[in-house]
């Protein structure tokens, strides 16, 4: 038995670490879509989070979790900075500014020097085990499961169903904003970090673009009303090629077009993600109560 | 300062064409309030399919060139009726607008490199003629010459049609105020369904123009205009169809400037995009646009 | 003792003069009406009072603390409480936990102690569980507590949304038609509520276009048209007053 698992980590090990640092950074778009903004520049700051955590360690010799909390600090630091002004914006023009900020940073990273150009910064020591991303993700999905029913998340709910009434109960809606994004920042900047130290190199097309939507679309097909929707979406997403390659599908194209039709259906029959499946059978009145 | 004119000039011509794909992302934004994120896709197949008729099936580009448009109109019919019809009703239907249109993207990316492969593949030789002239200095091609008055004039006859046809304005009633132009007795669902007609046939066309332009198309075309076509319309104010123009020529421009002045490529977008950031922080409605930017 | 002082307040959305010089003052623990036709300028003025709109000129003072320049948050903060024309509730949230967000001014529901899963957390969480369920009593909703806002009825959302905006133990509430599409016994229920929360010592300006509850209700009435006050007195006062009998239906006899 152990050592049909020891085999089974070997052969899927990597995708295993790769859904852990997917769904940690899924958690961290979480945040800022429960207050219902959204944000495309959480790639960014896992960006920045990585680049920064993997210059700690290779130039200044900081040990494993020293530049960590370095590559968080600093997303998080980028993230209130930008925060501030950006977030007075509105649905579609806000993710458009922080879509710009997101191609800003990684057309920065592929021209410093510093970020190793466009083959970025390479040779991290791969420090980052299974275990270590795994408690990551578990602090964090605690932190979000606890953080709903506290102030803050009380807040941050009242703000996505209607900002205007929120803001007449007192609830100072940039403010909240600002707070919710910076955590969100760190969070990503957390992941990146990790992620730099896992397969000893860092690089552009790691958090462009294409990254953003996809922690979007971990979001949306998992659910971003509970913890656990992001975590389910980035499973099975991450996991999707794996799961195709077993029964037989191996074209890029379809993989793709799986993809797709997954996201597509959701939006269309499950608007709430595949989270809101487990979610239907709690009585309401017990919600009521836990509430 | 010869430099300078041809550096001009070319912008141009890039601009007309993002003019036109932009035009088409405006177009449905003014009319439905809704980002569709699919239109760099239908930009993709037009161009793709264009080439296939002129590669397989032998037609001439200039047969090809509505065919595909015409093609890439269906795709948009396609678009509303599968992923935007079955949400028009709901709260958030901005936001689960958008992300349909994602999901749109991605399965219309997976035909186009299902169908034509990843490559990247062009228009055989002699699908256009082409002319070089020169002209105070600057080299143009009949080529280009071309693709600006297709792309300018396809621009013109959309003007005109939103401004002085009878559907046209039902258009612009549906823009304003969708319930209003119900009662109005506007058949608002067709009148939706045309724009995207309209607008993902503009698209493709200028996914046909691009791929002459470059010589080049691939499945993955795309990508790059997307973020582009997003920063042209921010620019030139969202809802407005002569902002797209302009910010398209203006993006152009800037964009062929930037790789002039600073003597490589690699600056060209971050410029696009602190210039985008700036507007959105600065003034987000645009040079020409209107609607609501921030929270109320 | 006049807790809330509006002053000469104008608004200017543009070409449109919304408020001009509007003037009145409302007495602690009484029930001020405020009506016109259509367009007048009532919910513009409400969303002046709360801070949702800011005046193009004028001052408002509530108990010697100046409104007129803070953000919506902040009149909040100093126990100013609403309710919406258009109703804005928390949809897809329970009427339960309609009242339990609106206790964000009250309420610290701190972290920490929910991180360590310490007892007052849950003891806090169960105090203001009680007393929503409270509050959601008092409108007649607490049967209803754990369904979702938007599967109410229209009456019963308009409820809803006082009993969220009493949540946060407001002095002042402000009720933009708080009765419209109810039925009689519905609105007299609400007026009952308004009189006994004035009882209490609660300062309520009510919206309304139901001029019998208002008449019944409102100790004083301030009149509103094309954004200008045209009298504020008792309802017998307004009642025969030319000016708004010509307001609402021209020149003509007008029976209450």
């Amino acid at each position: 038995m152990l050592e049909q698992l020891a085999q089974f980590y070997a052969v899927y090990g990597s995708v295993i670490n790769f859904i852990g640092i997917n769904a940690l950074m899924a958690l961290s778009l979480n945040v800022t879509l429960a207050a219902g903004m959204l944000s495309l520049s959480n790639a960014a700051f896992a960006g920045l989070g990585g680049y920064a955590a993997g210059i700690l360690t290779l130039h200044f010799k900081m040990p494993y979790v020293v530049s960590l909390c370095g590559g968080a600090l600093t997303a998080g630091l980028v993230g209130l900075v930008l925060g501030l002004p950006v977030l007075r914006l509105r649905g579609v023009f806000l993710a458009m500014a922080t879509l710009a900020f997101g191609e800003v940073v990684r057309i920065a990273a592929v021209n410093l020097d510093i970020t190793g150009g466009a083959e970025g910064l390479t040779g991290i020591p791969n420090v980052t085990k299974t275990w270590m991303i795994y408690l990551a993700l578990a602090g964090a999905a605690y932190f979000m499961a606890v953080l709903r029913r506290s102030r803050l998340g009380w807040a941050l709910v009242s703000m996505r169903e209607d900002e205007t009434a929120a803001a007449c109960l007192g609830i100072h809606i940039t403010y909240y904003k600002v707070v919710a994004f910076t955590i969100g920042a760190m969070l990503a900047g957390l992941a990146g970090g990790m992620y730099a130290h896992l397969n000893y190199l860092i690089t552009p097309r790691d958090f462009g673009f294409f990254i953003a939507v996809d922690l979007l679309i971990y979001n949306i097909v998992g659910g971003t009303r509970i913890w656990y929707g992001p975590i389910l979406g980035a499973a099975l997403i991450t996991a999707l090629p794996e799961i195709l390659r077993g029964v037989g599908v191996t074209a890029g194209p379809i993989r793709m077009a799986v993809n797709g039709l997954i996201l597509l259906l959701v939006i269309l029959f499950l608007p709430n993600g595949l989270a809101s499946i487990f979610t239907r059978f709690r009585p309401a009145a017990a919600k009521a109560e836990a509430a | 300062m010869n430099l300078l004119a041809q550096q001009l000039v070319n912008g141009l011509f890039i601009g007309s064409v993002y003019g036109l794909f932009a035009v088409g992302y405006t177009l449905v934004f003014g009319v439905l309030d809704i980002l569709n994120l699919a239109h760099a896709a239908v930009f993709t197949l037009g161009g793709l399919i264009a080439l296939w008729l002129v590669q397989a099936g032998g037609l001439s580009i200039w047969l090809a060139f509505p065919l595909a448009t015409l093609f890439a109109g269906l795709l948009g019919l396609l678009l509303n009726q599968v992923a935007f019809v079955p949400l028009r009703k709901r709260a958030d239907s901005q936001f689960s607008g958008l992300i349909s249109s994602i999901a749109m993207a991605i399965i219309f990316e997976a035909v186009a490199l299902g169908l034509f492969g990843a490559r990247s593949v062009r228009f055989p030789q002699g699908t256009v003629s082409v002319h070089i002239w020169h002209i105070a200095g600057v080299t143009i091609t009949s080529l280009q010459v071309g693709i600006v008055l297709v792309a300018t004039l396809l621009m013109l006859v959309l003007t005109f049609f939103i401004q002085r046809t009878r559907t046209g304005k039902a258009i612009r009633t549906v823009a304003e105020n969708e319930r209003a132009a119900m009662l109005l007795g506007v058949n608002v669902n067709g009148i939706i369904a045309f724009t995207f007609f309209i607008s993902s046939a503009l698209g493709g066309a200028a996914g046909i123009l691009y791929g002459l332009y470059f010589d080049s198309l691939a499945p993955d075309m795309g990508r790059s205009i997307e973020l582009k076509g997003l920063a042209v319309i921010i620019l030139g104010g969202m809802g407005s169809i002569p902002g797209a123009i302009l910010g398209g020529l203006a993006f152009g421009l800037s964009e062929v400037l930037t790789v002039a002045i600073s003597g490589t490529s690699n600056l060209r977008d971050a410029v696009a995009f602190t210039v985008l950031f700036a507007i959105l922080l600065i003034r987000p409605s645009g040079l020409l646009g209107r609607g609501k930017t921030r929270e109320a | 003792m006049n807790d809330l002082r509006v002053n000469n307040i104008s608004r200017r959305f543009g070409g449109l003069q919304a408020l001009l010089g509007v003037s009145f003052e409302v007495t602690r623990g009484t029930i001020h009406g405020l009506i016109g036709p259509n367009g007048a300028g009532k919910t513009t003025l409400i969303n002046i009072l709360s801070g949702v709109l800011s005046p193009t000129s004028g001052e408002v003072f509530y108990r010697d603390q100046a409104l007129h320049r803070l953000p919506a948050h902040r009149v909040a903060a100093v126990g100013v409480a609403r309710t919406f024309q258009n109703i804005r509730l928390f949809p897809t949230m329970t009427c339960l936990e309609n009242v339990l967000a609106g206790h964000h001014l009250t309420a610290r529901r701190p972290l920490l102690p929910r991180l360590l899963r310490l007892p007052s957390a849950g003891r806090e969480d169960r105090q203001l569980a009680a007393e929503s369920r409270g509050t959601l009593a008092r409108v007649g909703l607490d049967a209803k507590a754990a369904h979702l806002a938007r599967n109410l009825s229209y009456g019963e959302r308009r409820r809803l949304e006082i009993a969220r905006a009493l949540s946060f133990s407001p002095s002042l509430l402000l009720l933009d038609e708080p009765v419209a599409g109810m039925r009689r016994a519905e609105a007299a229920e609400v007026a009952n509520l308004a009189r006994s929360l004035a009882g209490e010592g609660m300062t309520i300006l009510l919206i309304e276009h139901n001029m019998a509850f208002v008449m019944n209700l409102c100790s004083r009435i301030t009149v509103l048209n094309f954004g200008r006050v045209i009298t504020t007195g008792s309802p017998e006062d307004v009642r025969g007053h030319r000016e708004v009998v010509e307001a609402y239906l021209g020149s003509g006899d007008y029976h209450a």
